[in-house]
């Protein structure tokens, strides 16, 4: 294989690491019944606090830590006001994520384009010297691994485990699992916590490794959150899909970047928004299916027609967690 | 009696909602290492200060009343215009658009600027609809259908200024070249504020609120928001009144970035919409989406941001600083209103 090639496969596991990060945590949120609006913000105030607080300790390790505490704050903010005030969702992850990203732009102004840490390259021995395998997925830095591993030990997690069982019956019938036991505000809580904590980790991944540095409104973050939002739509609540999806939008943005050069009469800012359009459009593919019309029309079709349509639209569509944004009161 | 406590509660928990946002973003000035009484006089000199600067912040107020007054229509239905960003921006491309079709016409100026605010609010409309189809026949939420078209409206400028549409010679930030005088709208002498421009916000306020709260359509869109499928089993044609909703909220958005190119800016530039589109809804969440306040509101909001405009220069802090404040102050809001509820509850 051409090396170029190789070396871009490995950059797009390395920078869609962060919203393989964000894309799960909201995955656990949701699963949990609660919309978290706040991702965008959260993302860019981590992405803020961890680099300055990487400057200032020269550690990577607490910048890292500083911004799984704030995205976990940032959620709870959302866990509070959602499941004890019972304020609309929607509404409170909102205007967090517009005061998390100000939040961050006016607190980050002293540490603009100044230089910090990095996380360090960690090629794994023995495994990194694998030809074409080991260049792809053993010479990254310790938070790309630990995306690998997210992925797996979430989907175990939800799919595989008792309390994942929990976890996607509080998001789909609460009353049920209240039942069976399960005190359901009270996991909500920290599955919201949880979630946040690892979109909180995205930010770092950004300011201390993919996108080392912080350049206010130039670090080019504004809007990975609200990719990540989408993400955990179009991968119907499963982090293997909605990992698929970041590696798919990482794909997109190299592609961008490659084709730059071959395009010079479109502006680099048209290629850079090229995947958002993309992902309207395979949103629009994944929900179709859940659509009025479209039931009618299929009942009008021949039959043979009609049962190819219908297993296609069943394999693309995704359906919410029952209970989503529903706030759950016992009695 | 009852009455009143409760009202006398209410206001009491705003009170204390309005300290609890000067209070946390102090805080934050603090951890600036700045003097947050030095930024707030800043702030209200920088906005009330003159006349020059008050007629600013109406040239703020009256984007972002008419962003606010759109969005009050599609909250009514329950419906969440994320989207609308994109539809101010849409709205200014098409005014831009207009124009440059025309200005070497032998229209007469004032025809031309009333055919560019007619572009603006198709342009807005159409954007909307966009929205609005993804909605009703793609099952796609309007939040992500909103935000990819804001994306593609930002893209779609850049192109414009960068390729079809730029200057002579090269193209830049700075945006389109600027239209001649004649095609900008009459302001007062000595002042950047138009009253044709004042008075397109305040007509368009009153419209919103005699049409919710006066008619009969105003009354079937709440309870389409309210109740979807109880409006439906009603009679309500929901699917309409929906189209209704967006259309008409994109329509004032495509108002507002037509405002922006022929009375503020006089040229399409890259960020065309200032961010009223998100501003307009912090504004009708505080005013717990009434059009009742929605001016006086907007008026508030418009003065913080022209007056952090001078953070940088006067106290090198970030004029971000108007955005932490008005944000603290709509989730502070939120919060304490969950609290109040919370207590009533209780007793």
């Amino acid at each position: 294989m051409d090396t170029t090639l190789i070396i871009g496969i490995a950059g797009i596991l390395a920078s869609a690491g962060p919203i393989v990060f964000a894309a799960i945590g909201e995955t656990i949120i949701e699963r949990a019944g609660v919309i978290n609006l706040s991702v965008n913000g959260a993302i860019l105030l981590t992405a803020m606090a961890g680099f300055a607080v990487g400057v200032s300790t020269g550690s990577v390790l607490l910048g890292m830590l500083a911004g799984a505490l704030i995205g976990a704050l940032v959620a709870l903010i959302v866990a509070f006001a959602s499941i004890t005030l019972k304020q609309s969702q929607v509404a409170v992850g909102f205007v967090l994520a517009l005061l998390c990203r100000d939040l961050a732009y006016f607190l980050g102004n002293p540490y603009m384009g100044l230089s910090g840490p990095r996380l360090p390259h960690l090629p794994i021995p023995g495994l990194a010297d694998i030809p074409v395998l080991g260049t792809i997925f053993f010479q990254h830095d310790l938070m790309t691994y630990m995306s690998f591993v997210l992925i797996v030990l979430a989907y175990v997690y939800i799919f595989r485990t008792r309390p994942g069982l929990m976890l996607q019956g509080i998001g789909e019938r609460p009353a049920a699992a209240y039942v069976r036991g399960a005190n359901v505000n009270l996991l909500r809580y920290v599955y919201t916590v949880i979630g946040g904590a690892l979109i909180g980790l995205a930010g770092p991944m950004y300011s201390l490794s993919v996108k080392a540095g912080w350049k206010g409104t130039i670090s080019g973050l504004d809007g990975i959150g609200w990719i990540a939002l989408a993400l955990t739509i179009f991968g119907g609540w499963n982090p293997l899909r909605a990992a698929l999806g970041a590696y798919f939008f990482a794909f997109l943005q190299w592609l961008g970047l490659v084709l730059q050069p071959s395009l010079p009469n479109i502006p680099s800012q048209v290629l850079q928004v090229a995947p958002f359009p993309l992902m309207i459009l395979t949103l629009l593919l994944v929900n179709i299916g859940n659509a009025e019309w479209v039931d009618r029309t299929l009942a009008g079709l021949p039959e043979r027609t009609r049962h190819a349509l219908a297993r296609v639209l069943r394999a693309m569509r995704t359906s919410p967690p029952a209970a989503l944004g529903m706030p759950f009161e016992k009695e | 009696m009852v009455k009143t406590s409760s009202r006398w509660t209410n206001l009491a928990f705003q009170l204390l909602a309005i300290i609890l946002a000067l209070g946390f973003t102090s805080l934050v000035m603090v951890l600036a290492k700045a003097d947050p009484l030095e930024a707030y006089r800043n702030i209200v000199m920088g906005s009330v200060g003159s006349l020059n600067k008050f007629s600013d912040v109406l040239v703020a107020w009256v984007p972002l009343l008419l962003a606010t007054s759109g969005l009050l229509v599609t909250y009514t239905a329950g419906l969440w215009n994320i989207g609308v960003e994109g539809q101010i921006t849409l709205g200014a491309i098409f005014t831009t658009w207009a124009l440059r079709v025309l200005q070497d016409s032998a229209l007469s100026p004032a025809l031309i600027i009333l055919i560019g605010f007619i572009s603006g609010a198709l342009g807005g409309m159409l954007w909307a609809s966009v929205v609005a189809f993804l909605k009703i026949y793609g099952g796609v939420n309007e939040i992500f259908g909103g935000l990819g078209m804001n994306f593609v409206a930002t893209a779609l400028t850049i192109w414009l200024i960068f390729g079809p549409w730029k200057r002579p010679g090269i193209g830049s930030m700075s945006g389109t070249e600027p239209f001649k005088e004649a095609l900008w709208l009459p302001t007062f002498p000595g002042l950047r504020i138009s009253p044709w421009s004042v008075v397109v916000g305040i007509v368009g306020i009153v419209v919103i609120y005699l049409l919710l709260q006066g008619t009969y359509f105003g009354l079937k869109l709440k309870a389409v928001g309210r109740n979807r499928r109880a409006a439906f089993l009603l009679g309500i044609p929901t699917t309409q009144y929906m189209w209704m909703a967006f259309l008409l909220c994109g329509l004032f958005a495509g108002l507002a970035g037509a405002v922006q190119v022929l009375g503020v800016y006089h040229r399409l530039i890259p960020s065309i919409s200032s961010g009223y589109g998100f501003l307009g809804m912090l504004v009708a969440m505080l005013i717990n989406y009434q059009p009742t306040w929605a001016a006086p509101v907007a008026l508030f909001f418009a003065a913080l941001n022209i007056g952090s405009i001078q953070l940088p220069i006067v106290m090198k802090l970030d004029s971000t600083l108007s955005g932490v404040l008005q944000g603290a102050l709509v989730l502070s809001v939120l919060l304490m209103d969950g609290v109040r509820q919370r207590l009533m509850q209780r007793r």
